[in-house]
Order: C-alpha cells, then sequence, then structure tokens
C-alpha cells in the first residue's frame, strides 16, 4: 500500500482510501527528482477516489490528475479539511499539459465517475475541477452526461480552503495564472537536463575536431558557450520581467550580449592570446544567439505565450539567429591554429 | 506582472449574438481576457490570451472561436521540421 495512505472510509459504494495531508521526507525527495527529469513521466498516482479527513457524503469532492506531485499539493493543502479527491488518469502528467493533450478532459472525468459510482458516495451533485483544467474540459457536457454540475476551483491548490469556506466561489485573482520568480525557477533544472543530450553530441564533435587537429577541447574555447546555456536555460528565465523586449528570443540574445561583454572582458585580463576584435565578433555571432535559442524553448514552460505568437516568433527569429551562429562558427574553425 | 507576450497575433473572436451571458468564458480563462459588459460579455484584454482554448471549449453556446494551441518553441519547431504533431516534453 503507498506510504500516503493512512485509512479508508465506509461509503455506500465501497471502502474508500483516506490520505494523509502531510508530506514526508520521500514525497519530497520524489518531486525533488521529477524536477530534474527522474522518473517524470510515471510519477503517478493509481486513479480512483480518496478522502481526507473525516469525509461524508457532503464533502466536497475535487477532482486532480493522477501525477504525484499535484496529487501532493492537493493533499497538503486540504489539511484540516473533509473532503473527496478524484483522481482522474492523465498518465502520470500535471493537469494544465493533459489539458492541453486532452487526456484530462471530458471523456476521462465522466467516466471515472461512474466507476467510482460517485452519485453513491455524496449526497449533492458538484464537482470542483482545477481551473487549468478546462481547455481539456467542456463543463456543460460533463453536467449533462454525468448529472454533476462542474464548478472550476482556483488555479493554485493553496487558494482551494479559502475557496470553499467562500462557497465555492474564487476571487478574480484566484483565477489568474501567474509565472513569478519562483514558478520559473522550478522549471529550469528541466531545462539544463534537456541540453544535456544535445551537449554529448557537441562534446563528441569536438572531439573528433581534435582529433583532426582543431584546437577545440579547451575550458578557454568552450566557457563561453557554457555560460550561453546558463544564461539561456537559467539566468534569462529567472530575469525574464525585466530583460527589454516581449519577444524570448529577444531577451534571451540581450542577456547574452551582456555575457559575451563579460567574456571578451575574462579573454582580455586572463587569456590574452584568446583576446582581440576577431575573436570578440566571433563570440557576438555565436554567444548570444545561443543564449536566444535556449530563452525561445522557454516558451514551452511559460503560462502566457500564445502559439500563434510563439510560430511568429519562432519563425523571424530562428532564421537570423541561426545564420549569425553559423557565420560564426565558420570563423572560429577557420581561424583555429590546425589544417588551416 | 508585466509579462506580455507578442501584441496583436492571436487567433481568438467572439460572436457577441450568440452570447448569452453566462459568464463560464470569464470562470475559465486564467488570464483575464473577458469581462462582462451589460448581458454580453466583451474581450477586455485580447493580447493577454494565450490560446489556450479553455473559453471556446466550455462556452455552452458556441460563441467564442480560438484556434487552440501550446505556445512552445519546440514544439513548433519540431512540428515544422517533422510535419507531425509532436508531444512536447511539458510536465
Ligand atoms: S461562455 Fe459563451 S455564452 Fe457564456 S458568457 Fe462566455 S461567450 Fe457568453
Ligand atoms: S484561449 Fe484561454 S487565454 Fe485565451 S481567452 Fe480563451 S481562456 Fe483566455
Amino acid at each position: 500500500m503507498a506510504h500516503y495512505i493512512v485509512g479508508t472510509v465506509k461509503t455506500a459504494a465501497g471502502e474508500v482510501p483516506k490520505v494523509s495531508t502531510a508530506l514526508t521526507a520521500k514525497d519530497v525527495f520524489g518531486s525533488w527528482l521529477a524536477r530534474w527529469g527522474v522518473n517524470r513521466m510515471h510519477y503517478g498516482v493509481p486513479p480512483g477516489l480518496y478522502c481526507v479527513g473525516d469525509a461524508n457524503p457532503e464533502s466536497p469532492v475535487v477532482v486532480s490528475a493522477n501525477y504525484k506531485m499535484s496529487f501532493d499539493v492537493l493533499r497538503k493543502n486540504l489539511a484540516g479539511l473533509a473532503a473527496w479527491i478524484l483522481v482522474i488518469d492523465t498518465r502520470g502528467i500535471n493537469v494544465w499539459c493533459a489539458a492541453g493533450k486532452g487526456t484530462f478532459g471530458t471523456d476521462e472525468i465522466v467516466g471515472r465517475l461512474a466507476e467510482v459510482d460517485l452519485a453513491k458516495v455524496v449526497s449533492h451533485r458538484t464537482i470542483i475541477v482545477p481551473q487549468l483544467g478546462a481547455p481539456g474540459v467542456a463543463a456543460h457536457e460533463v453536467s449533462k452526461r454525468s448529472g454533476f454540475a462542474v464548478v472550476y476551483g482556483p488555479v493554485r491548490a493553496s487558494d482551494l480552503p479559502a475557496f470553499l469556506a467562500a462557497g465555492l466561489q474564487a476571487a478574480s485573482a484566484m483565477r489568474r495564472v501567474n509565472f513569478t520568480f519562483r514558478d520559473r525557477i522550478v522549471l529550469t533544472p528541466i531545462e539544463l537536463v534537456g541540453v544535456l543530450k544535445p551537449a554529448v553530441v557537441i562534446g563528441l564533435g569536438l572531439v573528433v575536431l581534435q582529433a583532426l587537429g582543431f584546437d577545440v577541447l579547451s575550458l578557454a574555447v568552450i566557457y563561453p558557450y557554457i555560460g550561453a546555456v546558463l544564461v539561456g536555460c537559467v539566468v534569462a528565465p529567472a530575469l525574464l520581467p525585466w530583460l527589454p523586449g516581449r519577444a524570448f528570443s529577444l531577451k534571451g540574445w540581450l542577456a547574452g550580449a551582456v555575457w559575451t561583454v563579460v567574456v571578451a572582458a575574462i579573454d582580455n585580463l586572463y587569456l590574452p592570446e584568446l583576446s582581440g576584435w576577431r575573436n570578440i565578433l566571433i563570440y557576438f555571432l555565436t554567444v548570444p544567439p545561443l543564449a536566444a535559442f535556449l530563452t525561445l524553448n522557454f516558451t514551452g514552460c511559460s503560462t502566457y505565450t500564445s502559439f500563434s505568437g510563439v510560430k511568429k516568433e519562432t519563425a523571424l527569429s530562428l532564421p537570423l539567429l541561426g545564420c549569425s551562429f553559423l557565420t560564426g562558427v565558420v570563423l572560429l574553425l577557420a581561424g583555429l591554429p590546425g589544417i588551416w | 506582472m508585466g509579462l506580455r507576450y507578442l501584441s496583436g497575433v492571436v487567433s481568438l473572436s467572439i460572436e457577441q449574438d450568440k452570447c448569452r451571458g453566462c459568464g463560464r468564458c470569464t470562470e475559465v480563462c486564467p488570464h483575464g481576457v473577458f469581462a462582462m459588459k451589460g448581458d454580453k460579455v466583451s474581450i477586455i484584454d485580447r493580447d493577454a490570451c494565450m490560446e489556450c482554448g479553455a473559453c471556446a471549449k466550455n462556452c455552452p453556446f458556441a460563441a467564442i472561436s480560438v484556434n487552440p494551441g501550446v505556445g512552445c518553441a519546440y514544439k513548433v519547431i519540431m512540428s515544422a521540421l517533422f510535419g507531425e504533431k509532436r508531444s512536447c516534453g511539458c510536465s
């Protein structure tokens, strides 16, 4: 039995597992690993009905994705309350992404309501669906097909107690998605993990170049690009609201340009053999575009970019970034001591 | 929060005469795009729309249309390269 189950509650539709509202070290560590991409896609909770506290037929019903991290946040925020949690099968993916893919959707909710026989467990006919699930759920269809009215709950589980206390009313701030510093920072590890694979490929490419006689495998040559990766995956996302412009690629390019100035200064002071206008030009052609590209990829993590907007930005920026980067790489290889 | 994305790009539109003023769209929209004006709803902040599709999906009278999609560059690039609907690795 899963460690978060602390007992059972008898209902007219059978026994329902009762879950703890306190997270253990295991839950916290599991979330941390998932943020780094470890076991992230299989971090699930078995779908079905659960409860917290002394849930009775009048207690509210809250719907959750079966992503373990969402489920944990939900039960933690229900501490001290009595409620039912209907976990639907989203294949271990969080509400927002599952709603976009349609796995958090009308059919799954209607089917799961019937399977757990919720109509026998509770006397009321209302379910609270997280607002972020709305892109996948047609509330009016759920009520038509299941008899349960859908009320969209607040965006953040931490607002649930206030929402419940107010008689299922959400203040408008509870309905808004933010993208705070913390929201952005917790997403940066997965961005870094995302560049690991290409980094290995590029690393192998460098080994080949080295074997061919180009002197590329030195920290002095590589550190500007490691910095560009950190700028694009961590610094620019963290500083997003303060970087000028609206396009992610522009924000990332500017942050990368600042880093390039730092690199030029470092080289000038400590690596005189690498300083000089030619190298500064190469850095400007390669480092900011790399940072810009990685920042552009952060649109996928953001909570406010539209598909139409990203399509436009990508179509405009990618050719420019690509040309700049390739020109720089050609200049770089041509200038290295080696077979030329 | 001052985070705003590109302006004048989104595919959102509303047919006022179909709207019955139920308010569901104002409930589901995560970016405050709609507001009730009298007994109908209006778009008050169109550029804040992220095309999540929640409003169109939940309007019982099909008054709203939007081309829903994920604003993810990786996905845009992958589907341009491979011509298919690649799922992005988002969690
Ligand atoms: S959901 Fe549809 S009918 Fe209801 S207020 Fe919005 S547009 Fe009007
Ligand atoms: S598509 Fe989403 S963000 Fe845009 S108006 Fe509709 S609910 Fe709001």
